[in-house]
């Protein structure tokens, strides 16, 4: 039996009057690849910021492994949406991967390991970046950017690993790559990997969820897929 | 020059100031472009302008006045905007305007002669007084020791805050702290350039040194080289034709911009010509 290692219930979030959120539960388990659908507005990127921490509830609780809203007792990556970072700050591949590495104390004088010097460059080699490690951001194309994004998750080693569009603004290409390398570590690792290629994931993710401010149907890729896109939707919540 | 610097007290006074202003505006101006808070930093300057007149009126040094409302509405923009977000650029141009409107009511009720209020709207880097040098050192001090003490954190911080704050640092802090250093700055600069152009010095530095390099720790050093550039060469000017040291000095920097960034574009055509041939 998998270990659930964030359970939302009754989750809400409102930006101002809007209502992104509302009554959503969802109980995420160890070693799940999951992927969140859903049309635009429908809640996806606020359904991954309630779980960092980036966005705040207005009602409900989000437990991380049985205890109330204790962020810290897992360890989360996270990947950005390309247009939520600038991309032409003036920083270094190399530079932005080693701010995995930090913690969440302010520390004078901080200097990064010579081993925090090896993991983030073994960290690109695996996304294929170790040739770009000096470059600035700037040069880099879009899918580029999303690997090194992804670099700088997976060198603070999380337990799970959230997505949200990585990708998106980037070339049919690069998308491939990407997914393929999600894949890859979905096998170690829980992924929550929010994107609107449906086809292209649904084969590979072990549940899908559509959201639509709340969970509309969850389960089996295949079912929930057609329960959403391909069959007039009563919208009501159905596990499949 | 030289021997009108070692001669006259208030030339040496503007040197030391120079020094001070360039490498404070050097270091923020930098985080100010990257955070896109040039209106912000408009905003805070601009109110600081009733800090002034309440200092006329009751009778303390102006700059003091003026640190302490650039302070508050540093901290008043970002607590509002984040109570009622998206709405950011009217409370700036509401803390604009009412620090100006205050600073004329106060000024206009300060009994007797109208005080000489130029030298804080447009700046006299002339009439620098030893208060004034003696804050600015010490303003100065505070932000230098922030940002290179805990220079990886602030480079984290900018380029990806949500990301930081996935890291559980504490954001806020850190948003509130680059706010005070951003209002500490405005006032260091306002003697130099004053509060009407301080937005200059805090944006022209870093927009040229991102011509040159696109290292963080290099930008800022040469930000800072830039801005001593625009100072002296500014107040040279002012002290031989006697104009305002705060309009030459905004001139030079955008002059020199334009320069730079002309020669770049200039140069990066002639070796696509060269690449081609």
């Amino acid at each position: 039996m998998s270990v659930p290692l964030i359970r939302l219930e009754n989750v809400s979030c409102m930006y101002g009057k809007i209502s992104a959120l509302k009554n959503l539960n969802l109980t995420i388990y160890e070693g799940d690849y999951i992927g969140i659908i859903g049309p635009n507005g429908s809640g996806k990127s606020t359904f991954v910021k309630v779980i960092l921490g980036l966005a705040k509830l207005s009602e409900g609780s989000i437990y991380y492994l049985d205890q109330l809203n204790c962020r810290k007792k897992i360890k989360m990556g996270y990947v950005p949406q390309i247009s939520d970072v600038n991309r032409y700050f003036p920083i270094s591949v190399l530079e932005v991967v080693l701010t995995g590495k930090m913690d969440s104390s302010i520390k004078p004088f901080f200097k990064y390991t010579s081993n925090d010097y090896i993991e983030a460059f073994r960290m690109l080699k695996m996304v294929g970046l170790e040739e770009q490690k000096d470059r600035q951001i700037s040069e880099l194309s879009g899918g580029e950017f999303q690997k090194m994004m992804i670099a700088r998750s997976l060198i603070m080693n999380p337990d799970i690993l959230l997505l949200d569009e990585p990708t998106a603004m980037v070339d049919v290409s690069s998308q491939r790559q990407i997914l393929n390398l999600i894949r890859k570590l979905s096998k170690n690792m829980t992924i929550i990997l929010v994107t609107h290629q449906i086809q292209d994931i649904i084969k590979h993710v072990n549940k899908l969820v559509y959201l639509e401010k709340n969970v509309i149907a969850e389960g089996n890729p295949e079912e929930v897929y057609k329960y959403a896109y391909l069959k007039p939707v009563n919208h009501r919540r159905k596990t499949i | 020059m030289i021997k009108a610097i070692l001669e006259y007290q208030f030339l040496q006074y503007a040197i030391i100031a120079a020094f001070m202003a360039s490498i404070v505006s050097g270091l923020i101006s930098v985080i100010i472009v990257e955070k896109k808070l040039v209106m912000m930093t408009g905003g805070i300057a601009h109110t600081s302008y009733g800090g002034v007149g309440l200092s006329f009126l009751v009778g303390f040094q102006p700059i003091v006045g003026a640190f302490l409302f650039s302070i508050m509405a540093a901290l008043g923009i970002s607590f509002i905007n984040n109570k009622l977000t998206g709405i950011k650029d009217i409370v700036i141009a509401m803390f604009w305007s009412l620090g100006m409107a205050l600073g004329v009511l106060f000024v206009g009720m300060t009994p007797g002669y109208p005080p000489n209020i130029q030298s804080y709207l447009f700046g006299n880097i002339l009439s620098v007084t030893g208060f004034d040098l003696i804050l600015m050192a010490v303003l100065t001090v505070i932000v230098v020791v922030v940002i290179v003490i805990f220079f990886q954190d602030w480079k984290a911080h900018l380029f990806d805050q949500e990301f930081t704050k996935v890291l559980r640092k504490k954001t806020k802090i850190m948003e509130n702290v680059l706010l005070i250093l951003i209002a500490i700055t405005v006032v260091v600069l306002i003697r130099v350039v004053g509060i009407i152009l301080v937005i200059a010095l805090l944006s022209v530095p870093a927009a040229t040194s991102s011509l040159l390099t696109s290292k963080l720790h290099l930008r800022m050093i040469y930000s800072s080289l830039f801005s001593l550039f625009f100072i002296l060469t500014g107040l040279f000017i002012s002290y031989l034709t006697d104009y305002s040291s705060g309009a030459i000095i905004v001139f030079v920097g955008i002059t020199t911009y334009v320069l730079i960034w002309w020669a770049k574009i200039r140069s990066a055509k002639i070796s696509i010509k060269k690449a081609r041939a």
